[in-house]
């Protein structure tokens, strides 16, 4: 029974370090002793649901956004039928984006997303760039979920949707709602990288243990030590506070 | 006047004052290297002419403008590092005679924007430039390789030496697809990150022909590199007293460059022979007994060369590494997950981290498997580097890799403790 990590079309998405959340995800399952692979989707290939536990999407160059939305919408029936099986989806920048039912740049240009989620994304006069911190509550408690983001999008959340957190710094979704990220499910949209997971352990065990859920795996996961996690969410918290537009 | 004073007052001032040089001026940009080519250049052509020459890392348009300003009354020639985002400005202002172009990789995006957005900024440069400048371009990035197109007068150097290629493209490579047609190249070899000899299987790009190639590649760890430069006027054999494939080519670049200014090529291996280290590019100095090595990173590929260069020489040497995230390193620190540190630093003793950003260091440590007992984190950099030194074993070595500002806090203090130049001296 070994887990497979899929992340989609590394080699255009991988521009804010995306591939240090495919290597958390990893890393955490095999200190655990959870046999793990991972199998990049490579663009132009066929996405086999059944063949995925964790499907991660980065965020790339401006410029290939438009390939990578085609390339994506043809692999919609898949992804959907994938979420609908319980594989938890990690989408991130560029990739929270073409969870939406689109993109509309600067010129009016609208790029057609996956519509996975009911969200919408529209240029902004500027780009939203800096330190976050983000409050989030998870089934019950709260957790605190730090990094970087850099996006000229501002995405709007259908009325169905809730964010993934508040925004305590930063600017999150389109800096004005206070929100940030998506969840649907066990689908999870945001803006955050630094990359996302290695200062947030706890959402990367949330995927994980959802990954393992599916796989008919035990999801429970045994902790680890994340003291050094700590320390460095720590100092970036402070950071995002201090910075606080 | 101070330059950004000037440029207010009187913004064509810049090229009138570069016009009063007679042998013209180059402009050096790069994302990596660009501060050592100009050094080597400035080495080169400053055996026999007064240079002016912008240093410190004073490479925005501001920059320019103050060493124009500030130059030596009997300058011939400029040598002028600019930043990649400055140049379009600064190249429009001063007319130059040469203006090299090294690489191009993703460095603070932050800061400066994707890197396509850097290309096309600097395609509509050379669009503009004068007839009569020189474009010198590191052939092996196919995106500055393509600038040459449509122009007479343009040098390509490159690397070609299959012997001391990467068996594989490194994860954080950036322009692999063809300029032209957005096929992936094939590569006959990989020298760093996307540098190479490349083909597009199209056929229609490929690397230029070399007018200066290093062939027959010898590295011989931090001691430096040999290599055969084969260039317009024959063959000549460079010792260089600095390591890795990314000296080669800010070498390269910097004869090319001088050779365009009119010197001769072996007199220009020669006066690289002696060629010390600028602030921070693979500085030695004595500590007690051990050997400190300095190196800057503030990209993946620019670590990874890096990392590279000291691999063979790491057993029972300490590592500092200092991560700062002020803007000139970048406030945004996830690019540490794009150096290939999994088993790069397994020979080393101990790893210490410090800087504003030290604990995301030691969480990416953690997840390339060093083990938890080898990672320390201290602040500031003084502290971590003495502890380094205390625990290296005598005659042994000190590797310190360190983002801009944290290396600039770090000289500080070595420069007060008398143990090297300061960094403003070398402005002299
Ligand atoms: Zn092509």
């Amino acid at each position: 029974m070994t887990l497979r990590i899929v992340p989609l079309y590394p080699e255009l998405l991988s521009i804010y370090a995306d591939r240090g959340n495919v290597r958390v995800l990893e890393q955490r399952a095999r200190w655990r002793g959870i046999p793990v692979e991972v199998s990049p989707l490579p663009l132009g290939a066929d996405l086999d649901p059944a063949a995925a536990d964790a499907i991660l999407i980065g965020g790339g160059q401006d410029r290939d956004q438009a390939l990578v939305a085609e390339a994506l919408l043809a692999q919609t029936p898949a992804l959907r039928s994938a979420i609908a099986d319980g594989v938890p989806v990690l989408a991130v920048c560029g990739g929270y984006q073409l969870l939406g039912h689109g993109y509309v740049d600067q010129g009016g240009q609208r790029t057609p997303g996956s519509g996975l989620v009911d969200l919408e994304t529209q240029a902004g006069p500027d780009r939203l760039i800096g330190n976050v911190l983000v409050e989030v509550d998870l089934d019950g408690h709260r957790e605190r979920m730090v990094g970087f983001e850099n996006h000229a999008g501002r995405t709007t959340l259908g009325s169905g949707v809730e964010p993934l957190g508040r925004v305590l710094a930063g600017a999150g979704n389109d800096g004005v709602s206070g929100h940030e990220g998506c969840r649907v499910g066990r689908v999870i949209g945001t803006y955050v990288h630094g990359p996302l997971l290695p200062k947030n352990p706890w959402l990367a065990d949330l995927v994980l243990g959802w990954a393992c859920e599916r796989r008919g795996l035990d999801g429970a996961l045994e902790p680890l030590d994340d003291r050094l996690e700590s320390v460095a969410a720590d100092a970036a918290a402070a950071i995002a506070l201090a910075e606080r537009r | 006047m101070p330059g950004h004073v000037l440029l207010r007052l009187a913004p064509e001032a810049l090229g009138e004052l570069a016009g009063g040089l007679p042998d013209g001026t180059a402009l050096i940009s790069a994302t990596n290297g660009k501060t050592t080519t100009a050094a080597m250049l400035a080495t080169i052509v400053g055996g026999d002419r007064a240079v002016c020459r912008n240093v410190g890392g004073a490479n925005l348009v501001s920059g320019v403008a103050s060493a124009l300003v500030a130059r030596p009354p009997d300058a011939a020639v400029g040598v002028l590092e600019v930043d990649e985002a400055a140049l379009p400005a600064v190249a429009r202002a001063v007319a130059p005679r040469v203006v090299a172009l090294g690489n191009l990789f993703r460095d603070q995006l932050d800061r400066h924007g994707e890197l396509e957005m850097v290309a096309d900024r600097w395609r509509r440069m050379v669009d503009g430039l004068p007839a009569a400048t020189t474009l010198v371009l590191g052939a092996d990035d196919p995106v500055v390789d393509a600038l040459g197109d449509g122009r007479d007068l343009v040098v390509r150097y490159g690397i070609d030496d299959p012997a001391v290629a990467r068996p594989t493209r490194d994860d954080a490579a950036d322009s692999t697809h063809c300029v032209r047609c957005g096929a992936p190249y094939a590569y006959r070899a990989v020298y760093l990150g996307h540098l190479g000899d490349y083909a597009c299987p199209q056929g229609d790009h490929a690397r230029g022909g070399l007018d200066f190639a290093a062939r027959d590649v010898r590295m011989d760890g931090v001691a430096g590199t040999a290599f055969r430069l084969d260039a317009p006027d024959g063959a000549h054999e460079l010792r260089l007293p600095l390591p890795g494939l990314y000296n080669v080519e800010n070498a390269l670049a910097a004869i090319a460059t001088a050779h365009v200014l009119g010197v001769p090529v072996a007199r220009a291996v020669e006066r690289l022979g002696g060629f010390t280290a600028a602030f921070g590019r693979f500085e030695r100095l004595q500590v007690d007994g051990r050997e400190a090595v300095l190196l800057l990173f503030k990209n993946p590929t620019g670590a990874n060369e890096a990392l590279r260069a000291i691999a063979g020489d790491l057993a029972d040497s300490r590592v500092v590494l200092a991560l700062n995230d002020r803007i000139a390193d970048g406030r945004d620190v996830s690019w540490i997950w794009d150096i290939d540190l999994e088993g790069a630093l397994d020979a080393a003793a101990g790893v210490v981290c410090t800087g504003t950003r030290a604990a995301d260091l030691a969480v990416r440590l953690r997840y390339a498997d060093l083990v938890a007992d080898r990672i320390d984190i201290r602040t500031p950099p003084e502290a971590a580097f003495d502890a380094a030194v205390r625990d290296a074993p005598p005659g042994g070595r000190v590797y310190v890799l360190a983002t801009y500002t944290a290396m600039l806090d770090l000289h500080r203090v070595l420069a007060e403790r008398g143990l090297t130049r300061s960094f403003w001296e070398e402005a002299r």
